[in-house]
C-alpha cells in the first residue's frame, strides 16, 4: 500500500522586500498510516511552514509553492483550494499551538465543533451537537453534556487544548498535524496531552505529524523523526537511530545541549555556538558550517561550498546531510556521548572567550 | 536601613565571592494576597487571590536556589517578592541582614545594587529605543554611582563579560537575536555587581542550542564573580542542572524543599514525584513489537485548583493519589524528614515505612 503521505522536493518560499526567504527548502519524507512522524528544529527552521503548506494554508498568501504533497496519491499542491477546503478538516486536521487564540472567543466550543463537524458531513444540528458532546468525553472533559455550551475562556489551558483536539477528530482526519501542541502547557497536563494523543491514534489509525522543539516530546511519540535546520533536512530516520546513532553534527548540538534528567548531571552542557542563520541569507554550501565544530574534518572549504546531499549511511532509511564520513561521524559522536565537552564550550578560565558575537544583519 | 559601602563595579574580580555556609537571603512566613475587589464607586474586598501563602526560604551565599512549579503556584510572584518589586501582605524577606519587608521605594534603592533580577522575555524587557550602551549602563546613572574609567569603558567590559562584542554598545535591541538580548539583560543586571540575583525564567523564551549557553554563561558568572542565584523556572530538567537547592510550589506553599540530588533522586512529596515522571525523557522506547511502550509515569488528573479558593487542609489533596481523610482536615506542616529534606505531606513516599510498592501504579 502506497504511504498515506508523500512529500517530494517541496520548496515553498516567500518573496518579500528584503529579498527570498527559503522557509522550507527541498524536504520530502514519506509517512504511512498509524504511524508519528516527529519533526523538531529551533525556531526559524521551517517546521511550521512545513505543516501549514501540507494542510494547504499558504493558498491565497504569497508564498510559492514547488514539489509534491501527495495525500492519498492526490497532488495537494496542483489541486483547487476548493478541493483542499474539502479534504482539509475531514482527511487532514491539525492542532493548533496557542488553543486560545485558536479558538474563537465568541462562540461555545460545541458550536465551533458542531460547525467543523457539519462543513463536511450532512448532518441535523442535533446529530452534531450528539456527536460533539461524545468527541469532548472521548478526549477526557468532565461532564461534557455541560461543558459544550461554555465558552472558550471557561476553559482551562489544558482542556482547550483538549477541544482543540476533539475538533480535529470531528471527522476522523486520516492525518492529523500536531504543531506544538504542548507548548502553552504545564508538563503535567502535557503529559496528559501526549497521553491522549497517543491513545486516540491508536484508537483511530490515523498517521500523526508531531511539530516540536522539545526532543522530550518527540521521543515518547515519534517513530520517525525529521531534523530541520535552516528549511532543510538535517537528519532523518527512525527514533532510535536519531536518539541512539545521530550522523549530524546539528543533532548531536540539540542532544548535547540539553540538560538531561535521566542521566547523571554533567558539568557542562555543550551549546551550539552562534545563532540560527537568517532564511533569506542561507549560508552556502551545507547551511549548518558557520556553527559546526567540524568543518575542519571534513578538509578544504567543501563545507562552505558544496551542499551536502543527504547520503544513507550505515541503516538503511537512516539519511543525514553531512560531508563527514561515517567513521569520523561515528567517532565524534562517541567522544561527545562520553561526555567530552568541546574546546570552545569548556568554561572560560580554561580558554578565554572568544567573545564573537553573531550579531544579526541590521533590518 | 542599609549600609552605603559599595565595592567599584566592574574593576574588582571575585572578590565578592562570600564565606560559605552563611545565609544570604531568608524570608520568613511570606504571604502576597491580591484582594478581588467589586464594585465600581463602593469597592469592596470579596475575596483573595492566595498567590503566595506563607513560605519560608533561605538562600546560602554563592548558592543556587531553583524555584519550580507549574504556572499559578506563585513563584514569580515569590520571586518579585524577594526582590521586593512587589510588597508582601505579610511575612518577613530579610537579605544581608537587613529587614527589607515594608522599606518603602527611596529606601529600598540604595540595596537595589544588591539585588537585581533576570526577566523572562528579552524581547519586552530592553527598551527597544534604547541603545545597548544606554540599556546596560543604565543602572550606574540611575544609581549616580561614578565608575573608575568611565561608564563607557564599564559597559564595554560587561559586554564582552557576558560573550557579546563590545563595538556593539551604539546597537539597538532589534538588532539582536534571542539569545543575545538575554546576555544584554544579563550584562545590565551584573553592571552594579549585585550579591543576589533572581532570574525569572531565564531561558525559556530560548531556543534549545541558545538556552544551553545561556546556562552555561551564569554557571561562569557564578564561579567567577560568586553570585548567588534565585532561579524560577518550570523546566524541571534546567532547574536540576543549574540549583543547588531545589524548592517545589504548589498553589503558594513550599511542598517540598531540599538539595538537589536528594530531590530528584528520592521525591518525597507526591506531587513532586507526579511532576518528575510527567517530564518528558529524550530516550525512545523500544519499538521492537512495532507498538511503542508507555513510559511509566504517573498521570495526575485534572488541572491545578484556582487559588482564589484553593482546597482546604493539605492543597494537593484534590489530586493527589494516597489523599486520606486527614490531608482534607489537618495540613501537613513542612517538616524535616531527614536533615535538610522537608516535606510537606501526611504520606511521603520513599520512606523507609512507605516502600515503593506504595508508589501508584502508572495510569
Amino acid at each position: 500500500m502506497a504511504p498515506l503521505l508523500e512529500v517530494d522536493d517541496l520548496r515553498i518560499h516567500f518573496r518579500t522586500d528584503d529579498g527570498l526567504v527559503r522557509a522550507v527548502d527541498g524536504i520530502s519524507f514519506d509517512l504511512e498510516r498509524g504511524r508519528t512522524l516527529g519533526i523538531v528544529g529551533e525556531s526559524g527552521s521551517g517546521k511550521s511552514v512545513t505543516s501549514l503548506g501540507i494542510m494547504g494554508l499558504h493558498q491565497g498568501t504569497k508564498a510559492e509553492i514547488t514539489g509534491h504533497i501527495r495525500l492519498d496519491g492526490e497532488d495537494l499542491v496542483t489541486a483547487t483550494p476548493t478541493r483542499v477546503r474539502e479534504l482539509r478538516g475531514s482527511k487532514m486536521a491539525m492542532i493548533f499551538q496557542d488553543p486560545l487564540s485558536s479558538l474563537h472567543p465568541y462562540y461555545t466550543v460545541g458550536n465551533q465543533i458542531i460547525e467543523a463537524y457539519r462543513v463536511h458531513n450532512q448532518v441535523s444540528k442535533q446529530v452534531a451537537r450528539k456527536h460533539a458532546i461524545d468527541l469532548l468525553g472521548r478526549v477526557g472533559i468532565p461532564t461534557p453534556q455541560s461543558r459544550v455550551d461554555d465558552y472558550p475562556h471557561q476553559f482551562s489551558g489544558g482542556m482547550r487544548q483538549r477541544a482543540m483536539i476533539a475538533m480535529a477528530l470531528s471527522c476522523d482526519p486520516e492525518l492529523l498535524i500536531a504543531d506544538e501542541p504542548t507548548t502553552a502547557l504545564d508538563v503535567t497536563v502535557q503529559a496528559q496531552i501526549l497521553d491522549l494523543i497517543s491513545d486516540l491514534q491508536s484508537e483511530f489509525g490515523s498517521a500523526v505529524i508531531m511539530i516540536t522543539h522539545d526532543l522530550g516530546v518527540v521521543a515518547e511519540l515519534s517513530d520517525d523523526i525529521l531534523v530541520m535546520y535552516a528549511g532543510r533536512m538535517a537528519e532523518y530516520g527512525s527514533a532510535e537511530d536519531i536518539f541512539g546513532r545521530p550522523d549530524h553534527p546539528y543533532t548531536w548540538g540539540l542532544l548535547s545541549s540539553m540538560p538531561r534528567m535521566d542521566r547523571e548531571k554533567t558539568t557542562r552542557l555543550v551549546p551550539i555556538p552562534g545563532t540560527p542563520p537568517s532564511l533569506i541569507r542561507v549560508p552556502p554550501g551545507c547551511p549548518f558550517h558557520p556553527r559546526c565544530r567540524y568543518t575542519e574534518l571534513v578538509g578544504g572549504r567543501r563545507c562552505e561550498t558544496e551542499v551536502p546531499p543527504l547520503r544513507e549511511a550505515v541503516t538503511p532509511g537512516h539519511a543525514a546531510a553531512c560531508h563527514l564520513t561515517t567513521e569520523q561521524r561515528t567517532r565524534q559522536w562517541a567522544d561527545l556521548a562520553a561526555g567530552q565537552v568541546p574546546d570552545d564550550a569548556k568554561p572560560p578560565a580554561a580558554d578565554e572567550a572568544t567573545g564573537e558575537p553573531e550579531a544579526r544583519e541590521p533590518a | 536601613m542599609s549600609e552605603q559601602t559599595q565595592t567599584p563595579p566592574v574593576s574588582d574580580t571575585g572578590q565578592v565571592a562570600g564565606r560559605n555556609g552563611d545565609t544570604l537571603l531568608e524570608a520568613t512566613d511570606l504571604v502576597r494576597h491580591f484582594p478581588v475587589t467589586r464594585g465600581v464607586v463602593f469597592r469592596r474586598k470579596v475575596g483573595a487571590v492566595r498567590a503566595v501563602d506563607g513560605i519560608n526560604l533561605s538562600v546560602t551565599r554563592g548558592q543556587t536556589l531553583g524555584l519550580v512549579g507549574e504556572s499559578g503556584c506563585g513563584k514569580t510572584t515569590t520571586g518579585r517578592l524577594l526582590v521586593r518589586l512587589d510588597e508582601p501582605t505579610g511575612g518577613q524577606i530579610v537579605i544581608d541582614g537587613h529587614d527589607v519587608t515594608h522599606l518603602r521605594q527611596g529606601q529600598m534603592r540604595p540595596l537595589r545594587r544588591e539585588i537585581q533580577m533576570i526577566f523572562q522575555d528579552p524581547y519586552s524587557s530592553l527598551n527597544p529605543r534604547h541603545t545597548v550602551g544606554g540599556i546596560v549602563g543604565a543602572p550606574f546613572r540611575l544609581q549616580k554611582v561614578k565608575v573608575p574609567g568611565g561608564v563607557k569603558r564599564n559597559v564595554q567590559e560587561l559586554l564582552e563579560l557576558v560573550g557579546l562584542n563590545p563595538e556593539h554598545y551604539n546597537r539597538y535591541p532589534h538588532e539582536f537575536s534571542g539569545g543575545q538580548r538575554q546576555r544584554i539583560g544579563i550584562a545590565r543586571t551584573l553592571a552594579l555587581r549585585p550579591k543576589l540575583i533572581v532570574a525569572d525564567e531565564p531561558v525559556s523564551a530560548l531556543d534549545v542550542s541558545i538556552q544551553a549557553q545561556v546556562i552555561n554563561l551564569l554557571e561562569d558568572l557564578q564561579d567567577e564573580l560568586g553570585l548567588t542565584y534565585v532561579v524560577i523556572a518550570h523546566d524541571l530538567s534546567v532547574v536540576r542542572h543549574i540549583s543547588d537547592r531545589v524548592a517545589v510550589m504548589y498553589l503558594g506553599k513550599i511542598v517540598e524543599i531540599a538539595d538537589r540530588d536528594k530531590l530528584y533522586a528520592k521525591p518525597r512529596h507526591p506531587y513532586t514525584v507526579a511532576l518528575l515522571s510527567a517530564v518528558p525523557v529524550p530516550e525512545p522506547l523500544s519499538s521492537v513489537t512495532g507498538q511503542r511502550e508507555r513510559r511509566q509515569r504517573i498521570r495526575l488528573e485534572g488541572d491545578v485548583p484556582s487559588p482564589l479558593l484553593p482546597p482546604p487542609a493539605c492543597r494537593f489533596h484534590t489530586r493527589c493519589w494516597k489523599a486520606q481523610q486527614i490531608c482534607r482536615t489537618t495540613e501537613p506542616p513542612l517538616a524535616e524528614l531527614i536533615p535538610g529534606h522537608q516535606v510537606a505531606c501526611h504520606f511521603p513516599e520513599n520512606t523507609p515505612e512507605n516502600t515503593p510498592e506504595n508508589t501508584p501504579q502508572p495510569a
